[in-house]
């Protein structure tokens, strides 16, 4: 049992990743833009869910509601006040700034809520599932991160195929200027992707402090690194990608830290990074371009 | 002065780059012993010394090479870790520090290359964005590494383990490395002086480099690596070259920088540190070292002199990095710049026209 057990919170911690690795390819599909403020978008999601659930005694649904809403608006804020004046620029300029959005964000939280951790109560306050007479213990919050994360899949993958704005988001990551003659407004395209991923960090931050209940300044960092190397492992810019890239890196983030001890955890999640861009350097599922001369 | 003269420009460029080091060295070096910095000041010119290495190293790969490393604090750990055991392997054997923290920097320089070399071929095989996140990887993969590495020294030789304290198997003797505690009880061997020499000996090669065939190769592989394979250069090679040379001086930069504290921990030189020495880079103007060394030493020092804002601090200076990116890659911001430029060298014009007029007109009186 136990290896069914690590391989369910595998697969709920690698939905966590896949949710938040949209994020970060959704926007580099589109913006060609590696955006390491996302990490800390999840930490703001978590921290407006603890206040609204917390402080203000709302129901978790409307703490969720709250939290994915203001972190919709603070990506779009973002991605008007630093990202767009950038639009021409080199990308290691668009690539500082963000950066420096991600300072901003760490130390706006610093500020508002202090450094000293919360302890965040869990989102889904349902009891947990037993099965085979009690030896498999399922909590509530791995059943509802899975879930979430079909969802969200399923309703992105519709949503980029089915209607106009999805179209003109795969027009515009496909040729900005292209999308633009055919009459695709690109900077309100651009907008809706990071508005989208803001809101799904929100989700995920969501999830993640739910899973695991402490809520730091800095909690969005390595999980957003992490997401961010799932991302490239299911290649970057495809969906379907970052889902299985995201699935991927929790399994074996689990399993290395239940079979071969908690430290070297972290190293293998990267060294699997690095053997799999060895071998498939566009990652498991990315399109591989070749140069032309 | 004819000779002065005709110098090339590039000659020019680095002469004056060396002189600024020397005078701000000097500058410095006067205004310590005079009593005229504060404490936390002097503290503070090891480290410069040290980010002031790392960003001419990073720049080589970063603005010469024109790969995206994200993973350049990876390579400073290595150094800074074999610096601190070679000099504590040589503390009874080598009496004069300085000649210590020589071999020390250059043993912990000889480590990093080769950590450079085994980062630097799989990771050469890669191009662009995927590359910069395999720095990333590997710069994270090092740290988990050294958090979990234990090295203690006794009269037997040194012991290893990648487990814990324990299983070093010691007679005494003490532990050198110990694991995420880092180490400890550092001789202090780092100075000023030293720090000012590494900075000439990474000048040194990274501009005579820049300078040479390999240097030429390099560039041109950077501005079109097609173009470069078909006139015959083995890019895979040159990119090597600059990613190996490049971890080498990290190494020693981190060798200087460690043996400035009297304890450090692996934790150190995370991702974070690695950013930090990247915006050191882009602030600095890529692939132009004076400019990484003043943006290195500018921005060491700001965090410092803004201390009296508390908890803002960061803040601006997050706000501050985003306002110079946009102010100076935005094409709006860049014309709204050049008119106030021109208006106030219009008014400089104008004022010094009337001068002049007044002046004639005070001539004529006479």
């Amino acid at each position: 049992m136990g290896f069914l057990t690590n391989l369910i919170n595998g697969i709920s911690l690698g939905s966590v990743y896949a949710i938040i690795a949209l994020g970060y390819t959704m926007v580099y599909g589109i913006a060609k833009m590696l955006n390491f403020a996302h990490g800390d978008v999840i930490m703001v999601g978590g921290y407006l869910c603890f206040i609204a659930a917390g402080s203000l005694g709302l129901s978790p649904i409307v703490a969720i509601l709250i939290a994915v809403v203001g972190c919709t608006c603070l990506g779009i804020v973002v991605e008007r006040l630093a990202y767009k004046p950038l639009r021409e620029a080199p990308s290691l300029a668009v690539l500082i700034t963000a950066i420096g959005v991600s300072y901003f964000l760490q130390n706006s939280a610093l500020l508002i809520w202090g450094a000293d951790p919360k302890a965040f109560k869990s989102m889904v306050p349902f009891p947990s599932l037993s099965l085979f007479g009690g030896q498999l213990t399922i909590s509530s919050v791995t059943i509802a991160t899975v879930l979430a994360a079909i969802v969200v899949m399923v309703g992105l993958t519709l949503f980029t195929s089915k209607t106009k704005m999805g179209k003109a988001m795969r027009a515009c990551s496909e040729d900005k200027g292209a999308a633009q003659l055919m009459g695709i407004n690109v900077n309100t395209t651009i907008s809706m992707v990071f508005a989208i991923g803001s809101g799904l960090a929100a989700i995920a931050g969501v999830l993640l402090c739910s899973a695991y209940p402490t809520l730091m300044p800095t909690t969005g960092s390595m999980p957003g690194i992490k997401a961010f190397t799932a991302a490239v492992l299911g290649g970057i810019g495809s969906i379907p990608g970052a889902a299985l890239g995201g699935v991927l890196l929790g399994v074996i983030e689990i399993f290395s830290k239940a079979y071969l001890g908690t430290q070297f955890a972290d190293a293998i999640v990267f060294a699997v990074l690095i053997v799999v861009l060895l071998i498939k350097p566009a990652g498991l599922l990315g399109k591989e371009i070749h140069e032309k001369v | 002065m004819d000779k002065i003269r005709n110098l090339s420009s590039a000659t020019k460029s680095n002469l004056i780059t060396y002189g600024m080091v020397i005078v701000a060295y000097v500058v410095m070096q006067c205004l310590v012993s005079a009593g005229a910095i504060s404490n936390s000041m002097v503290g503070l010119l090891v480290p410069i010394c040290s980010y002031i290495c790392m960003a001419i190293s990073l720049n080589l790969v970063v603005g010469i090479s024109g790969e995206l490393s994200l993973g350049h604090a990876g390579f400073m750990s290595v150094g800074a870790f074999t610096g601190l055991v070679v000099a504590s392997c040589l503390r009874g054997v080598v009496g004069f520090d300085p000649l210590r923290l020589a071999i020390a920097i250059m043993i912990a320089g000889a480590f990093a290359a080769l950590a450079g070399i085994l980062v630097g071929l799989p990771v050469m095989r890669l191009r662009g964005d995927y590359l910069a996140i395999v720095t990333l990887a590997f710069g994270e993969i090092i740290k988990n590494l050294l958090n979990n590495l234990y090295v203690g020294l006794d009269t037997a030789g040194l012991h290893f383990s990648m487990v814990d304290a324990k299983s070093l198997g010691m007679q005494g003797g003490t532990i050198l490395i110990n694991g995420p505690q880092g180490a400890a009880g550092i001789d202090k061997l780092s100075s000023f002086t030293a720090g000012f020499v590494l900075i000439i000996v990474t000048l040194f090669v990274v501009l005579n480099l820049v300078n040479s065939r390999t240097g030429r190769a390099i560039m041109a592989v950077r501005d079109n690596r097609i173009a470069a394979e078909s006139v015959g250069i083995n890019t895979m090679k040159y990119r090597l070259i600059a990613f190996v040379v490049s971890a080498a001086l990290a190494g020693m930069a981190g060798a200087l920088y460690a043996m400035n504290f009297s304890s450090i921990v692996p934790k150190k030189f995370d991702f974070n540190t690695s950013i930090l020495v990247l915006v050191f880079v882009v602030l600095g103007g890529m692939g132009n070292i004076r400019g990484g060394i003043i943006s290195a030493a500018l921005l060491t020092i700001l965090p410092e002199r803004l201390r009296f804002l508390g908890d803002f601090r960061m803040l601006i200076y997050a706000v501050v990095l985003i306002a110079v990116m946009i102010a100076s890659n935005n094409t709006k911001a860049q014309e709204i710049i050049q008119t106030v430029k021109s208006r106030l060298r219009r008014k400089g014009d104008d004022e010094a026209a009337l001068a002049a007029n007044a002046n004639e007109g005070g001539a004529a009186g006479e």
